[in-house]
């Protein structure tokens, strides 16, 4: 079970919603979709699922032409970010309504529902209906559905979002143990860097309706193809800083520049851009490391972990910095940068050189 | 409550529960204040008439007319006896019931995918079509009397319970597309792709899942159209001699040889107010919501 987008876009009126896209999503793989809002996520999703048709390419589901398929016809179940369930139903019929559609028997149906409940913890509560549970249980419900309806491409549209913050981080250790064994193919759209690299399997960073790199989860982190994609696949975004290297050293700013060493060896002189993310940034000195003076904007504590935005000639940086810090917005603060942890991009924008701890490890 | 007071064991009960329930009695008692004037007033205003009209059916004719009295001396049910087995009479009801019924069901159907349509697509000029929609409910009814009376007259539809029922989608259908896809817009368009993906066809879908989700909606837009219906005289009238003659038509020309028979008319209108009042009472949760057509 394969599915293949070729060339796929979607454009309504004059704006493209999907540029076109080719992609091609393995069985039994985690697959996730990650960008900001509107960045296409549910369009993409919805081409996939049927809802929508693309309005060039072509989507092959085990390399047959699905493009253009009744949604109904096609094997996919589909969570979406609101809790959708069918609230007339109880929870028991509401899983139970897919496998009635298909027309399995009724001792099966029972047997299969009572399962799916026992996994997702809702047999206490299979008399009851859907508005009556609380959101986490609700979505439970749905994922439920989705679950028993063993379809080969199961889509979940952001489907924790909703969720607070502990039920979320309960349903996402859940959800990959829970589809792992139906080898189905998952699709997953989240809008959190974190929330991709938990879930692992592969990526694709999604970009104003571009499909900015697609590959294993690690590999899009580690080694973005271009600077959009380090910029969507970072929280808070990475840090640029235009750079020309000349010899040993990287100039920057009005004059300033700093000794790049074993960095910058083997490439040629000339504009780049330095890229960096914001945990790497460091305030006390270290050996080796690339100095900037800044001035400090604003500090966020959030507990154990102090966010400091920056202001480096003009250029806006965020860093985080562990432990709390008294620090006074307007003071300047000098940061260490290790080279090693250093992405250099072309000026066009495309990754000229991944940062040598992301091959180390 | 002096007996509760005095009653034997009160005193073995533990704490003072005596001096309770005369707290709560005086609470209870009735003291006039302003509100409540001009709120008993306003109601006084709106059941007189339908009291009055309960307390003619309730009397003879001679009473009616000769004496001046606040209830029936001199209760009779003739007057209901005369309606429930004249079929001149009772027919009236029997005819009003077919069209409104006949109406009520050609509304919904027709408005139930009208809406649907409105709520859930967007085409070409679906917004003036929709604002369109009600403005034929602004038109008086008596503009259409005339070309539906020489249509239905020429097409052989006159005096009957259909053309009746017909001529009313002129604005019932209208009213049922306004609630309804208020009501439907209320729904997430995700339930629809939800059950699409789940397998279900549209119309399984739109009949197990969705109506049931809408409900309310389709009893509020069944209730006004069977109200309109049942209230419209003009183009009932109109549109009917003898087979189809609704009760309204009935009851306005009741001028016999012996002048205007009034108990049997008040009872006749007694009996046209409950319908209403039965179907009111279903959709009763429902209503403000109709009124806003959906939109609350």
């Amino acid at each position: 079970m394969t599915l293949t987008l070729e060339n796929v876009s979607k454009v309504v009126g004059s704006d493209t919603h999907i540029h076109p896209t080719d992609l091609r999503l393995e069985p039994g793989t985690m697959n996730v979709l990650l960008g900001p809002t509107l960045s296409g996520k549910t369009s993409l999703m919805r081409l996939m699922a049927g809802l929508d048709q693309p309005s060039t390419g072509r989507i092959l589901w085990q390399g047959d032409d699905v493009t253009g398929m009744r949604v109904q016809d096609r094997k996919v179940a589909m969570v979406y970010q609101q809790f959708i369930n069918y609230p007339s139903m109880t929870v028991y019929d509401n899983i139970a309504s897919p496998m009635r559609l298909l027309g399995l028997d009724r001792a099966e149906i029972d047997r299969k529902v009572r399962e799916t409940a026992d996994l997702m913890k809702l047999s206490p509560l299979l008399d009851r209906k859907p508005l009556e549970l609380s959101g986490g249980q609700q979505q439970r419900c749905a994922l439920a559905r989705a679950l028993v309806k063993n379809a080969g491409l199961v889509l979940l549209d952001e489907p924790l979002a909703n969720l607070d913050y502990k039920l979320r981080e309960e349903l996402r250790a859940e959800i990959p143990r829970i589809f792992e064994d139906s080898g189905a193919i998952f699709v997953y759209a989240t809008t959190e860097p974190e929330e991709a690299l938990l879930l692992g399997g592969h990526c694709a960073t999604l970009w104003e309706g571009r499909v900015t790199q697609f590959g294993p989860t690690p590999v899009v982190y580690r080694q973005p193809a271009d600077m959009t994609t380090a910029r969507v696949f970072s929280d808070p975004p990475m840090n640029f800083l235009s750079v020309e290297k000349r010899g040993e050293r990287l100039h920057f700013g009005d004059g300033q520049s700093v000794p790049a060493g074993s960095l910058v060896a083997g490439l040629n002189d000339g504009g780049y851009i330095a890229g960096f993310r914001p945990n790497h940034l460091e305030i006390d000195a270290q050996d080796g490391a690339m100095t900037f003076e800044t001035t400090l904007t604003v500090t966020e504590i959030t507990g154990s972990e102090t966010f400091v935005h920056l202001d480096h000639h003009g250029e806006r940086w965020v860093g985080l910095v562990h432990g709390v810090r008294s620090l006074t917005p307007g003071q300047t603060l000098t940061v260490h940068l290790d080279p090693s942890h250093v992405y250099l991009f072309e000026t066009s924008g495309a990754l000229k050189q991944p940062a040598p701890y992301s091959e180390a490890a | 409550m002096t007996d509760t007071t005095a009653a034997p064991g009160a005193a073995s009960i533990p704490g003072d529960v005596t001096a309770e329930r005369n707290r709560a009695t005086t609470a209870r008692r009735f003291r006039p204040n302003g509100s409540a004037i001009v709120m008993g007033l306003y109601l006084l205003f709106l059941m007189l008439p339908i009291y009055w009209l309960l307390n003619m059916s309730l009397k003879t004719n001679a009473e009616i007319l000769g004496t001046f009295s606040l209830w029936p001396r001199d209760v009779t049910f003739e007057n209901y006896v005369t309606i429930l087995t004249d079929a001149s009479w009772y027919m009236g009801y029997v005819n009003s019931l077919i069209y409104v019924v006949l109406n009520t069901v050609i509304s919904l159907a027709v408005a139930l995918p009208a809406a649907y349509a409105f709520s859930r697509y967007s085409f070409v000029g679906d917004k003036h079509l929709f604002f369109w929609l009600l403005t034929n409910r602004m038109a008086p009814p008596a503009v259409f009397a005339l070309p539906f009376f020489q249509l239905y007259s020429s097409v052989g539809l006159f005096d009957t319970h259909i053309a009746v029922a017909l001529a009313h989608c002129l604005f019932n259908v209208p009213l049922a597309v306004w609630i309804l896809e208020g009501f439907m817009r209320g729904v997430p368009k995700e339930i629809d792709e939800t059950a699409y993906i789940d397998g279900y066809s549209f119309g399984r879908f739109f009949v197990r899942i969705f109506m049931p989700l809408i409900s309310s909606g389709i009893g509020v837009a069944a209730f006004f159209c069977f109200m309109f219906s049942w209230v419209e005289l003009l183009l009932s009238r109109t549109l009917t001699s003898v087979d189809a003659k609704p009760i309204a038509a009935t009851m306005t020309r009741t001028v016999g040889a012996a002048g205007i028979d009034w108990g049997v008319l008040a009872a006749a209108g007694v009996l046209t107010i409950i319908p209403g009042a039965l179907v009111i009472y279903f959709v009763r949760n429902y209503i403000a919501k109709g009124f806003a057509l959906g939109r609350v």
